[in-house]
């Protein structure tokens, strides 16, 4: 850490804890059985009475888009809303390298129970098991149900599916469009959720940003949003509400989430009551090209399929100034190899990022800064040849050479970790319903499936798990247990909901300070970065507790928004998005700072065993931190949901 | 580098626009072409004046939210690159920028650069999609598909609906978009029930929206991103003779 430190604040502890209100709800029998079962036991509503329930769906991604256009086919009246010009451009369409299904077709012993086992061991513990073993089980349906859209994901001469494997798995059961498959399985979801807008099911608001959620007597009964091309703030009321509106790795500023991924809606929702699980969950992705200069907008990633073919090193010696093609084998550290033998250049993600990390402190990194490691493809096209390198990289390749400028068929890539995938987000139950009643949370921004760490290929998988399957069974159930009375936009709530939002944007405009969104949105990210990242300490984390509460009163006293609010201004809509980060930041802070134990992601330097891995605290955090809002970030209140390991037995996560 | 840009400003749909001339110092040549408008924003700020609207998201040429025409090409011209991913290097100190939001009447300007291409929206509405309603698929490998139609039908299935397409067509036609999705569903197995109608709606809702029409001068594909190839459009012509002839019908 190079910024001073000060280390004798006072950081109020949250000592409330209670397990009442975050009640998992899952269903009671064998692990193999409690989904099949609890689908049986769930209350349907008859397809003649569907339509008259309206359920809306913020977010058009995986989850959303999925839930979307699934619950619109079953008959429902569905409001779909997204804040990017059109439903096809969600953040989901950026994810490159595929997605997990246990199908088995390569025959190396995967199962269900296989990819259950890898996916709770690869969020080191920190997941619920039930939700996972009903994503391993739903892998295989999601397969079929993208195949059957037209998904072309890559074949074989025999005209099968072909797989490849990623990290944290020692079996090949991730199926994959090139370095394209986010966006293919988008476009499936985005076709199907067109059908039903065509067909009048579903009535999509695009360039429609929500700004708040309606609560009626406890229930989520609708939303607020801008019309970001009139600035018109209205009501929209329904009988269900599904946030499926992604991650906040954008609290970093520089992550690899597309510009417009906000915290938001979720944000919002826990303000309204809506409990947040585990936001210190954040995974740092090993593979993403090093920033080049402060004009840096955002980081790109290489996906991590390149590590089936990529050999990770740096030079044995610190400040080597050698170009890579002049340090002989023997002056190389391929440190994954070295570390992880058994796993190598596949170590799972957080794993290898802190791996990073370590070799770039210690004065080995490569590059502009030292902040670099190499990601070698020498070998692999003397194996296979480049043409064949080419074949299943070369959109990556490209797009590493237009970026950088320069060419990685000639000399290895340049690659360093960077903000990716948030585990943490709205704290949801097996039916993925958070602590507002009728308020379902899907995808990314629930926290329910990676624990603390998430997997690769595991992120499209659990967003069409919980999009093609899972919300429209538990929404139905929901709605079949009636008891919602007929709201409309007379009501206080309503009226409250639209008027808070409407003064908190004219609030932005008012303010007249000198410094620019963007300015505040760096300046927290460099806070997050250095204390709240890659590794955390007590002291680092109470300082930023002191610093972000610091730059929040500057925020709200110096801000500069200039234009109106009845027009589109982009500017407005990141002022909105970074006031509701810097409050997220504290809450992210206090989390990393209660959890004094490393788990995945979650990497306290107070606790690690001697060769350097996260150790683990069972005893005492093997839970999920639901956090309550009560009115302040700083003041939040603490529930914890204790995690039950019944089928798989806590232990030491190794890779070696 | 220090470099002149000459920006297209407009208030909003209804109002004239107009060439800006702006100069901005200190571009690095490591700056993708919207860092160098970001930093463009923040000097116009500091001026008090409205910054620029223009549209990205992901920043990494996948999400097809950006877009514009620089010195007359679209997204620069830099073969198979969106705007985000232009970077300054491409261009030299001192160089004099012109920079226009793309120009079709199906895609009207609602701010500066900012348009709105819903008409692509409805073309997929129409038809480009294959109706397998959540449930009701097979065993994904229960029916084998050639590997050649399959990477065929995946380059058809990368188009990002940038619209840069129709910004480089000088009759601001939406063929290659277009094509691209009837090609890729109707190389599939599982696209063949759905094949003729969805070419004839798509078309059609195609010419509903005012794009103009397909003379095969082939600029679409020089400025696709993707690389859309020019015979998809061939395919979809294929494809709408022989549903035209056949009345939509799947029977012969």
């Amino acid at each position: 850490m190079t910024t001073e430190i000060k280390p004798q604040i006072d950081v109020r502890l949250p000592v409330e804890y209670t397990d009442a209100r975050v009640n998992a709800n899952i269903p009671a029998g064998p692990i193999e059985q409690k989904w099949s079962k609890h689908k049986f036991e769930m209350k349907l509503v008859n397809p003649s009475n569907r339509r008259k329930y309206t359920v809306i769906v913020v977010g058009t991604g995986l989850a959303g888009g999925a839930a979307a256009a699934t619950m619109a086919e079953m008959g429902y009246s569905v409001k779909a809303f997204c804040y990017q010009d059109s439903a096809r451009r969600a953040h989901s369409i950026a994810a490159q390298g595929g997605i997990n299904g246990a199908k088995n077709y390569r025959n190396d012993g995967d199962s269900v129970y296989r990819l259950f086992y890898d996916t709770i061991k690869g969020g080191d513990f920190r997941a619920r098991e039930a939700n996972v073993y009903r994503l391993a089980e739903l892998s295989v349906n999601i397969i079929d149900q993208c195949v059957a859209q037209g998904v072309p994901f890559a074949r074989e001469y025999s005209g099968y599916l072909d797989n490849r494997s990623f990290g944290g798995a020692q079996v090949s059961r991730t199926f994959y469009a090139r370095g394209q498959t986010g966006q293919q399985l988008m476009l499936g979801a985005y076709q199907a959720l067109s059908r039903q807008v065509a067909a009048g099911n579903v009535d999509l608001n695009e360039r429609t940003e929500m700004l708040d959620v309606i609560v009626i007597d406890g229930r989520a009964r609708g939303i607020v949003t801008r019309d970001m091309v009139t600035g018109k703030i209205e009501s929209h009321l329904a009988d269900a509400v599904v946030l499926a509106t992604g991650g906040y790795s954008n609290v970093f500023y520089l992550s690899t989430n597309a510009k417009g991924c906000n915290v938001t809606a979720t944000w919002r929702a826990h303000k309204r009551g809506a409990f947040f699980a585990n936001p210190c969950y954040t995974q740092i992705h090993p593979t993403c090209i090093p920033v080049s200069g402060d004009h840096q907008s955002k980081l790109t990633l290489m996906s991590e399929s390149l590590r089936n073919d990529g050999r990770v090193w740096v030079p044995l010696k610190a400040s080597d100034p050698r170009s890579p093609d002049k340090i002989p084998e023997d002056e190389r550290d391929y440190y994954l190899e070295r570390r992880y033998p058994s796993y190598g250049n596949l170590a799972p993600r957080d794993i290898s990022s802190r791996a990073a990390k370590i070799v770039c402190d210690e004065g080995r990194g490569v590059g502009p800064g030292g902040l670099g490691v190499y990601l070698d493809f020498t070998a692999a096209i003397k194996r296979l040849g480049e043409s064949t390198v080419r074949e299943r990289y070369g959109n990556l390749f490209d797009m590493y050479e237009r970026i950088t400028g320069e060419n990685p068929y000639k000399g290895p890539m340049r690659i360093y970790p960077a903000v990716h995938y948030t585990m943490g987000g709205l704290w949801v139950d097996y039916n993925l319903m958070s602590t507002i009643p009728g308020l379902f949370v899907g995808g990314e921004a629930n926290f329910s499936d990676h624990g603390a760490n998430r997997l690769g290929a595991s992120a499209l998988m659990q967003g069409l798990a919980d999009g093609y399957f899972v919300l429209p069974a538990t929404i139905s159930n929901y709605l079949a247990q009636g008891g919602l009375e007929k709201v409309d936009t007379t009501h206080s709530a309503v009226q409250e909901a639209v008027q808070s939002v409407t003064a908190l944007t004219q609030k932005f405009l008012d303010i007249k300070g000198t410094r620019t969104v963007d300015s505040f949105h760096r300046e927290l990210g460099k806070i997050m970065w250095e204390y709240c990242g890659m590794s955390r300490t007590d002291e680092g984390l109470r300082y930023a507790l002191q610093r972000i509460p610091e730059l929040r009163q500057q925020f709200w006293t110096d801000l500069r928004v200039l234009g109106s609010g009845d027009d589109l201004n982009q500017e407005l809509e990141k002022a909105g998005r970074v006031s509701d980060f810097i409050e997220l930041a504290e809450l992210m802070c206090l989390d990393a700072l209660e959890r004094a134990e490393s788990c995945g992601g979650h990497f306290r330097e107070e606790s690690q065993t001697p060769d350097g891995e996260a150790l683990r605290n069972d005893d005492d955090y093997c839970y999920v931190a639901a956090w309550e809002h009560t009115g302040e970030p700083s003041k939040a209140v603490l529930h914890r949901e204790t995690l039950h390991f019944e089928n798989i037995h806590l232990a030491q996560r190794s890779y070696k | 580098m220090k470099i002149t840009v000459n920006v297209w400003r407009q208030k909003n749909t209804s109002s004239k626009g107009r060439l800006e001339k702006y100069q901005v110092d200190h571009v690095s040549p490591d700056m993708s072409f919207l860092e160098m408008l970001d930093i463009l924003n923040q000097q116009l700020m500091a001026k008090g004046e409205v910054p620029i609207a223009f549209e990205h998201d992901c920043r990494e040429g996948i999400c097809g939210s950006c877009g514009v025409v620089i010195n007359g090409l679209a997204h620069g011209g830099q073969l198979a690159t969106t705007t985000c991913q232009l970077h300054m290097r491409k261009f030299k100190d001192g160089d004099n920028i012109t920079v226009e939001p793309w120009r079709a009447n199906a895609f009207p300007v609602i701010k500066d650069l900012v348009v709105d291409r819903g008409s692509f929206d409805r073309i997929i509405q129409a038809g480009g999609f294959i109706s397998a309603h959540t449930g009701s698929a097979p065993d994904a490998n229960g029916t084998p598909i050639p590997k050649e139609n399959a990477d065929l039908a995946f380059e058809g299935a990368q188009c990002i609906g940038c619209g840069a397409c129709v910004a480089a067509c000088p009759n601001a036609s939406a063929m290659l978009f277009t094509s691209a999705k009837v090609g890729h569903l109707g190389l599939l197995p599982q696209g063949q029930p759905e094949r003729q109608q969805r070419v004839l709606k798509m078309v059609a809702q195609m010419d509903a929206e005012g794009f103009g029409g397909c003379t095969n001068i082939g600029e679409c594909s020089a400025a696709c991103p993707k690389e859309i190839g020019l015979h998809f459009i061939g395919r979809l012509n294929r494809d709408l003779l022989g549903a035209t002839l056949r009345g939509g019908s799947t029977v012969d």
